[in-house]
Parts: C-alpha cells; sequence; structure tokens
C-alpha cells in the first residue's frame, strides 16, 4: 500500500513540476516536450489503477499523436534561436491574481465534496466489453456519441483537403 | 527452485515466493524490478551488437564478401569491439544546439523501444507484463519513439537533420496506421489483445495458416509498413546517406549517436517479435490440429528456441528487404501508404469480420 502511494506522489510532483515548467519556459519546443511529460506522467496514474486501456489511450493519443502534431508544427514555422519575450509586469500580476483567486474559489468547492472510496465491483475492461459499450444504443452506451464523432472527423476531413487543394 | 525449459511460470513465481520470504513485499518488488530491469538492459545491449553484427553479415553475404571475420572467430566480437571504442569516443558538443532536447532525446527512443520489448512474450510464463490490451499497448508506447526522433532533428541545428527527421516523422506516423489494422485482423481472429491469449489461441496451428488468405495478406502488409516504421531497409529516407549524410542523428557522436543506432536495431527486433507472436505463434511449437503424434513430437523443442527461430527468421527477412531494393522517394513512400496498403487494409479487416462471423476458417 505505501508504494502505491508512493507512486501517486512520484507521478503527482511529476505532473505539477512539467506542467509550470511548460507554462514558464520561453522556448517552445520545449514547453511541448514537458507538456509530453506531464501526459506520460498521467497514463502512468492510469497505469497504477490497473486501467491499462486508458493508459494506453493517453499514451497513443496524447502522447503519441497530439504532442507529435505540435511539435510537427513547430519544427516547421520556428527557428531554434527563437525565444518568447517575457510578458509586461501587469500582465504577470495580472495572470497571477486570477490563477489565486481560481485556485481560492475552487479548493473549498472540491473539498466540500464527500470522496469516499465505493464498493461497486469493479468492471473488467477487456475488448469484449470496450466493443459492446461503444456500439451499445441503451443505457451506458456510446453508439450516439461515437456517430456524431465520426461524422465530425469526416466534415474536418473534407474540410482540410478543400483547404489543402487551394482551388486548382 | 522448480526450473523447466518448457514453462518458465513455476520458475519464475518460485523466485517471488523466495524474495517475498526474505523481505518486505513493497522491497520484493522493488527488486523484481530491478533483477527485470538488469535482464532487459543486458538482453538489449547484447541483441542490439549482435544484430548489427548480423547485418553486417547478411549484407556480406549478399554482396559476395566476407563481412567482419578478423575480431574472434568470424569476427564474432567486431561489434563488440566497435561499442568499446564508441563509448572511449568524444562527445561533440553542438554550438548553437539546444542542449536539453539534444540529451534528451537518445533517451526518449531508447525508452520507447524499452516498453515495447516489456510486452513481449519471450516463451510460457516469461514475459514482463502482460496486460489484457497488449497489442494496443505496444502501438501506443512505440508511437513515442517518434518524438525522440523529432526532438534529435530540431535540437542539433542542422539541416541535414531537420530535413531527415521531418520525413522519418512522416513517415512512422502514416505507416503506424497500417501495421495497426494489420495486426487488428488477427486481434478479430483471436479475440483477444493479450499477447498470451493470442499465442493461446495458436496451440492448433499459426494464424498465418488458420486465417488463410486474408492473414496472408495482412502480414505482407505488415512485414511492408513495419519495415517503413523502423526506418530501414527501401524506406530509410529519413537517413539517406548519400543526400542527408545521416539523418536526424547526423550530429551525434560517440556513445549518444550509438544509442540511436541500438535503438534501430532493437526495433526491428521488435518488430519481427511482434509479427511471429501474432501471425507465426510467438513460442508455441508448430502444430497442426488433428495430428497429435507430430503436435507431441514439436513439443520437445523448447518453446524459447521457437520463439527466437521464428523472430529470427523475419529479421532475416526484413535485412533482405534492406540490401535487395532500391530506396523509394517521399512521395512513392506515402503513395504506396495512403492509396494501396491503407485501403487494402481496410478491406481486408471487413473481409476478416465477415469470415469470422460465418466461422470461414480453420477452427
Amino acid at each position: 500500500m505505501t508504494t502505491n502511494v508512493l507512486m501517486f506522489y512520484l507521478f503527482s510532483s511529476v505532473i505539477i513540476l512539467f506542467a509550470l515548467l511548460s507554462i514558464f519556459t520561453r522556448r517552445i519546443l520545449r514547453a511541448a516536450v514537458y507538456l509530453l511529460f506531464v501526459l506520460v506522467a498521467t497514463a502512468g496514474l492510469y497505469f497504477m489503477m490497473q486501467y491499462q486501456f486508458l493508459a494506453a489511450v493517453q499514451l497513443a493519443l496524447y502522447a503519441g499523436g497530439i504532442v507529435v502534431l505540435i511539435i510537427f508544427s513547430i519544427l516547421l514555422t520556428h527557428h531554434i534561436d527563437h525565444k518568447f519575450e517575457n510578458p509586461r509586469l501587469v500582465n504577470v500580476l495580472l495572470g497571477c491574481g486570477i490563477a489565486i483567486g481560481g485556485t481560492l474559489l475552487a479548493i473549498p468547492v472540491i473539498r466540500s465534496f464527500p470522496f469516499k472510496a465505493h464498493d461497486i465491483a469493479p468492471l473488467d475492461p477487456s475488448m469484449q466489453t470496450i466493443g459492446n459499450q461503444l456500439l451499445e444504443t441503451g443505457k451506458n452506451g456510446y453508439a450516439l456519441p461515437f456517430e456524431v464523432i465520426s461524422v465530425l472527423l469526416l466534415a474536418s476531413m473534407i474540410a482540410a483537403i478543400v483547404i489543402a487543394k487551394k482551388g486548382k | 527452485m522448480a526450473f523447466s525449459i518448457y514453462d518458465f511460470s513455476s520458475f519464475t513465481r518460485s523466485i517471488d515466493q523466495g524474495l517475498n520470504q526474505v523481505m518486505s513485499p513493497g522491497w520484493a518488488v522493488f527488486t523484481e524490478l530491478a533483477i527485470i530491469g538488469l535482464v532487459f538492459i543486458l538482453f538489449y545491449a547484447v541483441a542490439g551488437l549482435y544484430l548489427v553484427y548480423a547485418e553486417r553479415k547478411v549484407c556480406a553475404f549478399m554482396q559476395n564478401r566476407l563481412g567482419p571475420n578478423r575480431v574472434g572467430i568470424y569476427g564474432l566480437m567486431q561489434t563488440l569491439a566497435d561499442a568499446i571504442k564508441l563509448f572511449m569516443k568524444e562527445l561533440i558538443p553542438i554550438k548553437k544546439s539546444d542542449k536539453f532536447l539534444f540529451h534528451l532525446a537518445p533517451y526518449i527512443v531508447t525508452i520507447a523501444a524499452f516498453m515495447s520489448l516489456a510486452a513481449i512474450p519471450f516463451a510460457k510464463g516469461l514475459h514482463a507484463i502482460d496486460f489484457n490490451i497488449g497489442v494496443f499497448y505496444v502501438m501506443a508506447v512505440s508511437s513515442i519513439g517518434v518524438i525522440g526522433v523529432l526532438l534529435a532533428g530540431w535540437s542539433s541545428n542542422s539541416k541535414y537533420s531537420l530535413i531527415g527527421a521531418m520525413r522519418s516523422g512522416a513517415q512512422i506516423i502514416s505507416y503506424e496506421l497500417s501495421v495497426g489494422f494489420s495486426l487488428l485482423t488477427i486481434v478479430i481472429f483471436s479475440g483477444t489483445m493479450q499477447f498470451s491469449g493470442i499465442v493461446e489461441s495458436q496451440a492448433n496451428g499459426w494464424w498465418i495458416f488458420k486465417g488463410h488468405i486474408p492473414a496472408v495478406i495482412s502480414f505482407i502488409v505488415f512485414l511492408i509498413s513495419s519495415t517503413a516504421e523502423i526506418n530501414r531497409g527501401p524506406f530509410d529516407l529519413a537517413e539517406a546517406e548519400s543526400e542527408l549524410t545521416a539523418g536526424f542523428h547526423t550530429e551525434y557522436s560517440g556513445i549518444r549517436f550509438a544509442f540511436f543506432y541500438l535503438a534501430e536495431y532493437i526495433n526491428m527486433f521488435i518488430v519481427s517479435a511482434i509479427g511471429a507472436t501474432v501471425f507465426l505463434g510467438g513460442w508455441m511449437p508448430l502444430h497442426i490440429g488433428g495430428w497429435e503424434g507430430f503436435n507431441h513430437a514439436m513439443d520437445f523443442v523448447p518453446p524459447i528456441i521457437w520463439f527466437f527461430g521464428k523472430t529470427c527468421l523475419l529479421i532475416f527477412l526484413i535485412m533482405q528487404f534492406k540490401w535487395t531494393f532500391p530506396r523509394l522517394r517521399i512521395d512513392q513512400l506515402l503513395t504506396l501508404e495512403w492509396k494501396y496498403l491503407l485501403p487494402i487494409n481496410l478491406v481486408n479487416i471487413v473481409i476478416v469480420a465477415f469470415l469470422v462471423l460465418m466461422g470461414w476458417y480453420f477452427k
């Protein structure tokens, strides 16, 4: 049990540390890499909860997909010497004020929620269960969101092709 | 200590019990992790070095040469000597590079290779992790390796490196899709993504025989697209030495270059091992449904020899590709993936789903 707690704090501190670093760094590609560490550590948390499917989705979609796309676009558009300028003092103070205010607002709300360990039997997240849920139309089914997202992706794909064609 | 070359599960369990008797469960887990890590590091180094040796020998054989033959018998110590040389070489610092990312990149590539290596079942009861989503896990962690390649190319601040990285990024991202889909056909056949389950399902025949035509099609697609995914063979335009010197690792020297080089060969081992496990039965001996005597005779060959035999066969095939076919252009490469392999794969998956529904395959 103590090893679990230790691992949890390890992953959480990695997440918080690199999340802060990715905001405060002034080189854009480093920010993307710090974001990668945050996402991988989140996947580690899922692995710790023995929910391997979500962890693998996290790795494949966020770490292997979105971060790669971000890095790709940085590679195409930015030069290595490029650094962001330090923001103006007014903006820094304003941003800090809003962040602290938001935290002060959020913490009491989170603490007022009674978190307790539930005693529902764990669901087996096997391939069959996930596949059935994904195409289920009844309760807890994901058939409608699945189809809506498919249509949305198709629309954006067609739009991307139209933009890339440049009216030839 | 119960030890059998045919089934390692009792061996690993006895180690686990032994450790739990001497120390607390938490420390036992840590010790096991450390042991497994050491075993994998050792395997990584030895397999990587000897794959380099095998590559040089195969290449020499195909070009009617002898290859390395001075250091040790048949030159067996050649790559070890090369590794020692690389260790002692000076690491050249690059001016105006992004130092942090430049140093980080080889480790990302290596870590991604390690993570997928962990999921491979080497023999019965001899695998580090066996998730119920094994195939998907390997696809997910192997997609992280490309980040190391992209970072290496960018942070070197060199045009060769950047072009190499862009090419290999585009290539890996597109071919990952085909690798995933071709593995998916066998997942549909076997009804599980767990590697141990996939191997067990081939106890009465390997999927490439049981799944007949669609399995053969997806095996061929797997071979082509995985060769492309590991930046090898006719698809090595990311490091096309005649135009880009060495692609994304042009600026790396000494042991950091060796990290990239080793990871490349270990990735070749990984895709061959995955292909052998999914299509050719992994550590499962050659069984034919109904032939009891034949199956029994085949069981005498230890599973670990079956596994490495099949893997080496696939590695040999992939090496032959490299020394047989001319290099593709980038547009030919993308055309092959998006206009041929992907549509073939998608149609193949529909056919497989239909076959499985109707039961038209050897059970």
